[in-house]
């Protein structure tokens, strides 16, 4: 019972965390997509997801949108993730291992470099 | 798949793809009567009996995008090669039960996993159901639902970092709470100090 967090410092968190968003304009809301079909799942996609969710903790990374998708029909080049930058073209990157995970995160999702070869040319 | 959980994971998603508004996942060792019991509970669109029949073939799928459908047909096996086994239950239009159990000391069961991985993944990537998670072991529960902290949030992105980190935290110690104290070895030990 030691470490019960209440709803009252959730909404204290929410309340900060607006304030952060009204010093930092987004510039072009990044979304991060993992694949959880059963083939992203036994390839990994877990791993790649506590990979971003990591990153955005430890980099503090704010305005990022993480979702899913199901399988995508690409099963041999699982896992899979797709990142969206504002209104660019939507990037698919393929056997991305956690350490892969966290270099699209660094490299492309907050420096706008495409972390190229690990590209699936779609 | 290595883990319980990936599994769990993994008919989640089954939820997920069939439009649920409310997933409940619940987990319980019950280590008195060595069993090792899973659920899934959704209100998604549902399947037919003839679909419930053929989910388990490997060779059905309601995916376009490959022709075989190995998640529920390995969990299946799983669970018989455990002293256990597979139960789903679906009405069209009111939603899916997947309710699967193992003998929970069998050598060739696999371990449960990183389920607080499990959830954390399912919520932070589809916050717009209501999730409940529920794990017990030996009778202590630990129990997650989404739909209070969704509303306290009020528009604010789970992945937001301190947000995220509270999640995270909270359903890390809240599983970890749960195997605490719960294994029989502790309570052996605590007899023969007394003794």
């Amino acid at each position: 019972m030691a470490s019960i967090k209440s709803l009252e410092d959730l909404k204290r968190l929410r309340e900060e965390a607006l304030e952060k968003r009204k010093v930092k304009s987004a510039s072009g809301q990044a979304q991060v997509i993992v694949a959880m079909g059963t083939c992203g799942i036994a390839a990994g996609a877990r791993d790649a997801m506590k990979a971003i969710l990591d990153t955005i903790e430890s980099e503090s990374l704010t305005g990022i949108v993480v979702t899913q998708t199901g399988c995508i029909g690409l099963c041999e080049r699982e896992p899979i993730v797709q990142v969206v930058i504002g209104d660019q073209p939507k990037i698919t990157y393929g056997k991305v291992t956690p350490e892969v995970a966290r270099r699209i995160m660094n490299e492309h999702v907050v420096k706008g470099n495409i972390v190229q070869d690990h590209v699936i040319p779609v | 798949m290595r883990e319980l959980a990936l599994h769990l994971l993994d008919i989640a998603e089954n939820s997920v793809a069939a439009n649920a508004q409310n997933i409940t996942i619940s987990v319980n060792e019950d280590i008195q009567a060595d069993r090792l019991q899973m659920s899934v509970i959704d209100d998604g669109r549902g399947m037919d009996e003839a679909t419930v029949a053929r989910v388990i073939d490997p060779f059905f799928t309601s995916r376009t995008t490959r022709k075989v459908g190995l998640g529920l047909p390995f969990l299946k096996q799983a669970a018989e090669s455990c002293n256990g086994d597979m139960q789903i239950h679906s009405t069209p239009g009111k939603g899916t039960q997947v309710k699967v159990e193992f003998q929970r000391s069998n050598i060739d069961r696999m371990p449960l996993g990183d389920l607080a991985s499990t959830f954390l993944s399912l919520l932070i990537a589809n916050p717009e159901i209501n999730w409940d998670f529920n794990y017990v072991v030996a009778g202590r529960e630990f129990k997650f639902e989404s739909s209070p902290v969704i509303q306290a949030l009020a528009g604010v992105s789970l992945t937001e970092p301190s947000i995220l980190t509270y999640l995270r935290e909270l359903i890390e110690a809240g599983v970890a709470d749960v195997l605490l104290d719960a294994s029989p070895e502790k309570s052996n030990s605590t007899k023969s100090v007394r003794r």
